[in-house]
């Protein structure tokens, strides 16, 4: 991604050498680590701290140094930090979950083509896996819902969750070859309907598999979902003694847990990171390309189509599950409304967002809805309202701010800006922000006409693997 | 268990058919557009909800001056046929715009590329409608006024059975739907298959640049063919709304994929075929709704008819890729 930056020599070129380039985004980083130490709840120096793992990555210096600076800050600042102000943590933790799920959905809709309207189906599955067995929902099966539980405490040993981890996987996996089998056979916008309407039919099936059995205790949901017990020294060793002094307070269960979970989720994403690289560039990577760019080409070649696109889906799906077993945990609260098919959709527009197919760019963009989502819109919200309370005139109108209907309610509306995103990515930037180098030779050929893609891509595509 | 299924059974079927019309016209507007571009128009669904806040906004208005109340029968329909139609002129416009503004720009893109942007377009009308709506009136629904004869129910026959009787009746606003409905496939078949224009949407379907080459203006034979399908959804959506009282901001997206189940079931880019997967698929959905807790001893109730309509999308896809009507097309990627 640094290639971009060896173009026409400028006054500040160097600003980009490497030393220079290092010392002074460290010196960003300290900066704003210190501003924000000082005021943990500003939105300004909250962006400015998030924004340097993107000035780490857009540093000419080598990997491992790169590498090095983005783990110190993730491993060490991002707690430090995090501990006097949760709600980081919290960020953090969302960030790289939807940043898994995001390019979990990459490789089915990025690699291989097949636009999947109801991935958060996959999502569900693995967090009613955990929801179910990991809670008391056990004892209630025979008992409608909403009634007094007859037993107390869990069924389930609470270290089972590690083991769920790796079974919401599989079940993941399961759901997508089920899901797969019957309808890879359609093209790619009947598939996207149909997917639309299997996370729709998994949505309604735990909204109502309370009855005969109850299984998902219904539209109420599973409450308290276990979660996994941490290790002793963790909660009275020195790291709690270490981060008491730091703080200044006591640092309470709760506290470690939204560590625990932001540790886990990060080194979850980075798994997630790697496998979906070293499959990109696998030889099941070069078939899901194959199948996306022509089919028939794949099949004379020797692919096998529907493994193929098998594979994308389970791989997809498991991404997925195993994302789903850690939220159920986080949350220990799980409900059908969280997967709704709003859900699907923002994931897929955090993949067109940062770029179909291209993995920084998913990671990329997974980061910026949630931060639109659980931040910027929030914190603008928060700001109207106290506007609103205020003897304030809006600029150039001359309205008061009282006036303002409380509708006007930013947070109320993502719906109106994802849609506004996808449509305006769509006209301009089909390709996302940081566009993966093949996906965006393949647009820019098909604006030319018909005949663009099968007779260009021979000499493309070995250029465009030795860029990836 | 016989004895209610039977009871029951020609009130079922009755709502069925009323659905399947309301499914049927929402399809229609599916078809057009896909048998000329091959294009999904995923927003349809927010389509056919701005048609039917149209046609009540309207009739809210008359009822805010106090026409509605005592007024003759044959005003109260004149009413009725002014609210389908404005209903369908800010539909069909709507979709009309939708395609200059979102789908013309990427008319040569890859498939999904236009799809997605139709996504985009039904999220930022669906929040549209509901800022809309809560700025002016508070709340994000509407419900169709009373008034006039609508809900009257015309006794269609009653057969003795036991101690009680098979009762088949009907309301007068299920007949206007059924007739509206009717009107417009006929209409709509019609302007198709006997007119010039219709010959010319036949031409743009089947090659674009042919079609060009022999004078066709194309880009203004695909927003004709965007303002009549969003016409007939706005129709639908007015008729929806007759039917079924209450609309909100997101009333448009489960009739909307329905109907893309019905065109898709019937056959995708064939006009009887609309109608006729509607029909099918709202007879299928009312049967599910009202037999398949009494089937079932109640362990599974009305709430998985959609699952029943998606079940049989999935089946209808793997079988028989296009359509009951449909004709044999090579599939492409």
């Amino acid at each position: 991604m640094t290639n971009a930056q060896q173009t026409s020599p400028s006054p500040f070129a160097f600003l980009r050498r490497g030393p220079v380039a290092l010392i002074l985004t460290v010196v960003y980083i300290a900066v704003v680590t210190f501003f924000l130490l000082q005021n943990p709840r500003a939105l300004l120096w909250r962006l400015l701290f998030m924004a340097s793992v993107i000035f780490i990555f857009s540093l000419p210096n080598g990997q491992r140094t790169k590498l090095t600076l983005a783990g110190v800050l993730l491993f060490l600042l991002v707690p430090l930090v995090g501990s006097g102000n949760p709600f980081l943590l919290e960020i953090g933790f969302q960030v790289c979950v939807f940043a898994a799920l995001a390019l979990g959905l990459n490789i089915v809709v990025g690699f291989a083509g097949l636009l999947d309207l109801g991935y958060v189906a996959f999502y569900a599955v693995g967090a009613y896996s955990w929801a179910i067995f990991g809670s008391q929902q056990l004892w209630h099966l025979h008992e409608v819902a909403g009634t007094a539980a007859t037993q107390t405490g869990f069924p389930l040993n609470g270290n089972l969750f590690w083991l769920f981890v790796f079974g919401g996987i599989g079940l993941a996996a399961i759901a997508g070859i089920m899901l797969g089998l019957p309808v890879l056979r359609l093209r790619g916008d009947y598939l996207a309907i149909v997917t639309l309407g299997f996370g729709e039919v998994i949505r309604v099936l735990a909204n109502n598999l309370d009855k005969p059995i109850n299984l998902t205790n219904g539209p109420q949901g599973i409450t308290p979902v276990q979660r996994p017990p941490l290790p002793e020294f963790f909660l009275n060793g020195p790291i709690s003694h270490l981060l008491s002094g730091l703080v200044g307070r006591e640092v309470t269960r709760g506290d470690m847990y939204s560590l625990f979970f932001y540790f886990l989720a990060v080194v979850v994403l980075i798994i997630v990171i790697i496998v979906a690289r070293r499959l990109e560039d696998s030889k099941l990577g070069r078939a899901w390309t194959a199948v996306r760019e022509d089919e028939i080409a794949a099949i004379a070649m020797g692919i096998p189509l529907t493994r193929t696109k098998l594979t994308a889906f389970a791989t997809g799906a498991a991404f997925a599950g195993a994302m789903g077993v850690i939220y159920a945990a986080n949350r220990t609260f799980v409900s059908p409304e969280t997967f709704s098919l709003l859900q699907s959709i923002t994931i897929l527009v955090m993949v067109i967002l940062g770029g179909l197919g291209s993995i920084p760019g998913v990671v990329l963009g997974a980061s910026l809805v949630v931060l639109l989502n659980i931040d910027f819109l929030q914190t603008l919200s928060l700001e109207l309202s106290r506007l609103r309370q205020g003897a304030g005139v809006i600029p150039l109108i001359g309205l008061p701010w009282a006036q303002l209907p409380s509708q006007l309610d930013p947070a109320r509306y993502q719906k109106l800006v994802f849609g506004i995103i996808l449509i305006l990515m769509m006209i301009f930037r089909p390709a996302g922000i940081l566009p993966s180098k093949r996906r965006s030779m393949e647009l820019k050929e098909h604006g030319d006409g018909d005949a663009g893609p099968v007779l260009d891509l021979d000499e493309s595509a070995p250029l465009a693997d030795a860029a990836a | 268990m016989l004895q209610l299924t039977l009871l029951i059974l020609p009130q079922v079927i009755l709502d069925g058919v009323v659905l399947g019309f309301v499914y049927a016209t929402i399809a229609l507007g599916y078809t057009m557009v896909y048998g000329v571009l091959e294009f999904i128009n995923f927003a349809h669904g927010e389509i056919f909800m701005f048609g039917a806040f149209a046609g009540v906004e309207f009739l809210l208005f008359l009822k805010g001056r106090g026409a509605l109340q005592g007024a003759p029968v044959l005003t109260s329909y004149a009413f009725v046929i002014v609210a389908i139609v404005l209903g369908m002129v800010i539909a069909g416009l709507l979709a009309v715009s939708i395609e200059r503004v979102a789908y013309r720009p990427l008319r040569n893109a890859p498939r999904l590329v236009p799809l997605i942007s139709a996504i985009g377009v039904s999220f930022f009308l669906q929040d549209a409608m509901r800022f809309i709506q809560s700025i002016t009136s508070g709340q994000f629904y509407r419900s169709f006024p009373t008034f006039g004869n609508f809900d009257t129910r015309i006794k269609l026959f009653s057969v003795p059975l036991g101690e009680r009787a098979i009762i088949m009746d009907v309301q007068i606003k299920s007949v206007i739907v059924i007739v509206v409905a009717l009107l417009m496939l006929i209409g709509l078949n019609y302007l198709v298959n006997a007119t010039k224009v219709g010959k010319a949407i036949r031409a743009v379907a089947q090659d674009q640049r042919t079609a060009s080459l022999m004078g066709i203006n194309v880009n203004a034979i695909i927003a004709l063919t965007f303002l009549i399908g969003g016409a007939l959804g706005g129709a639908a959506g007015v008729l929806f709304a007759l039917k079924f009282t209450r609309i909100d901001p997101f009333v448009g997206f489960f009739p909307g994929l329905k109907a893309f189940t019905a065109a898709v079931l019937g056959g995708i880019g064939n006009i009887t075929g609309a109608m006729l997967g509607g029909i099918v698929l709202g007879m299928l959905e009312s049967v599910s709704a009202s037999y398949l807790s009494i089937f079932t001893k109640g362990a599974f109730g009305a709430e998985y008819k959609d699952i029943v309509a998606f079940g049989i999308l999935i089946i209808i896809l793997i079988f028989r890729p296009s359509g009951l009507l449909g004709e044999q097309v090579a599939q492409k990627a």
